[in-house]
């Protein structure tokens, strides 16, 4: 929404990104085998259900990944062009908070209860230049009064239970842009926030992010926020990217049932239904993905090649990518 | 208002913690104060004439079977238990603290070792194996037996540290300082330690009550600080066989030992209640 027309070498290049967990019960392939691309200063939006890999997809691309999980051999990460994943631990520290920043979702928990917020802003300026204290806490104070709190001085010296949740996650977020990272990963911002203040903070977000040139990988799982705040989109499940287009596309023309299954299940205003559509069963565990096509258990339309061949991203129009049988193969669409 | 201010507020309000708060103060006051105007409580003036003397204006509590003056042996008494108490609390939770750090921070490991170290040491009888060291070492020092004390008694609070340690770790704000790129030593001293303190506080200040009851316990049975020292456990022993007819000389120390572990008590408790982190996020 807020970004012209993407330009040039991209920004971020994620190449066959996989992370595998190590638990008793086997290998758990959380992410695998991604491929996604964020152009500089533009709002890419990655959806799914919970539990379907895109968190660990953000976490992951600036390698904060903990045993028992790691990212697979033969994964690229790439930002402008430098394999992060290839970086010496000091280095890629110095991209974290510095190039690319990730604000997580819940603002209370994401901040220490006994550190002044001010202070922990500071943290992230010490942490990547240096600053004296009195700098790094002046930078904090003008931080605070960017991302739209009134009085920052004063409130530089609060602590986080004295604010509100929608005050906390500016915050965060001031934390996460004051050394203007070139790339926010934004997992979930507004989940745990109410209706209007989301509203407020995603328009700050457009703000700073016009205003430092910054791009977004917009993690959720509202395709509410994803029509508003972002050009384009992927989607994902069960740890795959199932399909990939522009923001416009994907509202009005899917391709892939799992797509279509989420957007048929948003409520509309201008619809009467006297039930919410759901999609039929539930993510798979990622321990136990299941053969041939991952979404064919829950497929209405699944035929027997979708049970024994995972489909690659097939091409399904100009920039328009869905890993579905159906794409070379429209007339096995069972109409109900 | 800081985390901090806010537990020193409720603290204030909790009465009986402040009661024990102030009777500890006040005890630490008169032990270091008290026995530069009272007698020597080694003088024995007159065996014969002055022993198990009741209370009067020469001596306020009486004297003892060795017509000693009880409020001076009860004075240099509380010497004894604060100072072992107060040196031995702080000595065993320092290393609590130490062990429980190195076991939540190091890997699995060394997490694993110092804990199974921990489990062995918790199966101890300690009770018994500082009377038996102390029943060979005729002549240790007052020090020897802070050391020992603190020695034996550091296991808990090195499980409390690592358990809070081991789910800080996990917390949302330690992630996103390391996502911001934070340095992990820096994430130790500004996320983990100023939560490490609080129970470790507490767990100082409670463990105070119970070293001294049992310095007292080991004393009374003539082990570890040995007469003619004065201590609490001594005095009880050395009153003992004249608890009828010279009731005083056990009741004094009995009841200065009575009142000082529950002033430590009902202090540690009001601490725990006023550092408690659920109420101060």
């Amino acid at each position: 929404m807020s970004a012209p027309a993407a330009p040039r070498a991209p920004l971020l290049e994620v190449h066959d990104l996989a992370v595998n967990f190590t638990g008793s019960d086997g290998v758990a392939r959380a992410v695998d085998g991604v491929d996604l691309t964020v152009h500089e200063g533009e709002t890419v939006g990655l959806v799914g259900e919970s539990g379907c890999g895109k968190s660990v997809t953000a976490l992951a691309i600036l390698r904060l990944i903990e045993p028992p999980g790691h990212i697979a051999h033969g994964s690229s990460v790439r930002l402008e062009g430098r394999d992060l994943l290839a970086l010496g631990a000091k280095e890629i520290r110095a991209v974290r908070g510095n190039h690319v920043a990730l604000v997580f979702q819940e603002p209370l928990s994401a901040l220490n209860p006994v550190l002044a917020v001010g202070d922990q802003i500071a943290e992230t300026v010490r942490a990547h230049e240096a600053v004296s204290r009195g700098t790094a806490r002046w930078r904090a104070v003008e931080m605070l009064a960017a991302v739209g709190i009134a009085d920052a001085e004063r409130r530089a010296a609060a602590y986080p239970h004295q604010l509100s949740g929608g005050m906390r996650q500016r915050v965060l977020l001031a934390m996460a842009l004051a050394c203007r990272p070139k790339l926010l990963l934004a997992d979930e911002p507004t989940t745990a926030l109410d209706v209007t203040i989301q509203a407020e903070i995603l328009e700050l977000l457009d703000g700073l992010q016009r205003k430092l040139g910054m791009a977004v990988l917009l993690i959720t799982h509202n395709l509410g926020l994803v029509a508003e705040r972002t050009r384009r989109v992927y989607v994902m499940y069960a740890g795959q990217i199932v399909e990939q287009t522009t923001t416009d596309r994907l509202f009005a023309r899917p391709a892939h049932p799992y797509t279509e299954g989420l957007l048929a299940a948003v409520p509309r205003l201008d619809e009467r239904r006297d039930r919410l559509l759901a999609i039929p069963g539930q993510v798979p565990p990622a321990s136990a993905w299941p053969g041939g096509c991952r979404f064919h258990p829950r497929c209405p339309h699944a035929w027997e090649k979708c049970r024994t061949a995972m489909p690659p991203l097939l091409d399904a129009g100009e920039s328009h990518r869905a890993r579905c049988w159906l794409v070379d193969e429209p007339e096995r669409r069972s109409e109900p | 208002m800081s985390p901090w201010r806010a537990a020193a507020r409720r603290f204030r309000r909790n009465r009986p913690a402040v009661a024990g708060a102030a009777v500890v103060i006040a005890l630490a006051l008169a032990a270091a104060l008290g026995p530069l105007v009272t007698p020597d409580p080694l003088a024995q003036p007159d065996p014969v004439r002055l022993q198990d003397q009741p209370p009067s204006a020469a001596h306020l509590l009486g004297t003892d079977p060795y017509s000693r003056d009880v409020l001076s042996r009860t004075l240099h008494g509380a010497r004894v238990s604060l100072l072992v108490g107060v040196g031995a609390a702080l000595l065993a939770v320092t290393l609590g603290a130490g062990v429980g750090l190195a076991a939540g921070l190091g890997g699995r490991r060394t997490d694993e070792l110092l804990m199974r170290g921990v489990d062995v040491a918790l199966a101890l009888p300690r009770i018994i194996l500082l009377l038996v060291i102390f029943a060979v070492w005729e002549q240790a020092p007052a020090g020897a037996v802070v050391v020992l004390i603190a020695a034996t008694g550091w296991f808990q609070t090195s499980r409390i540290v690592r358990a809070v340690v081991l789910s800080l770790r996990e917390a949302d704000f330690v992630a996103a300082a390391r996502a911001l790129g934070a340095r992990r030593p820096g994430i130790v001293r500004r996320h983990l330690l100023p939560h490490v303190a609080a129970p470790v506080i507490v767990s100082a200040s409670l463990d105070v009550g119970n070293i001294i009851l049992l310095e007292a316990g080991l004393s009374y049975l003539g082990l570890g600080v040995r007469p003619p020292t004065p201590t609490w456990g001594n005095m009880i022993m050395d009153g003992k066989d004249v608890l009828f007819s010279a009731p005083w000389v056990a009741l004094a120390p009995g009841c200065a030992l009575v009142l000082t572990v529950l002033a430590f008590n009902l202090a540690g408790d009001g601490l725990r209640d006023a550092l408690d982190p659920r109420v101060a996020a």
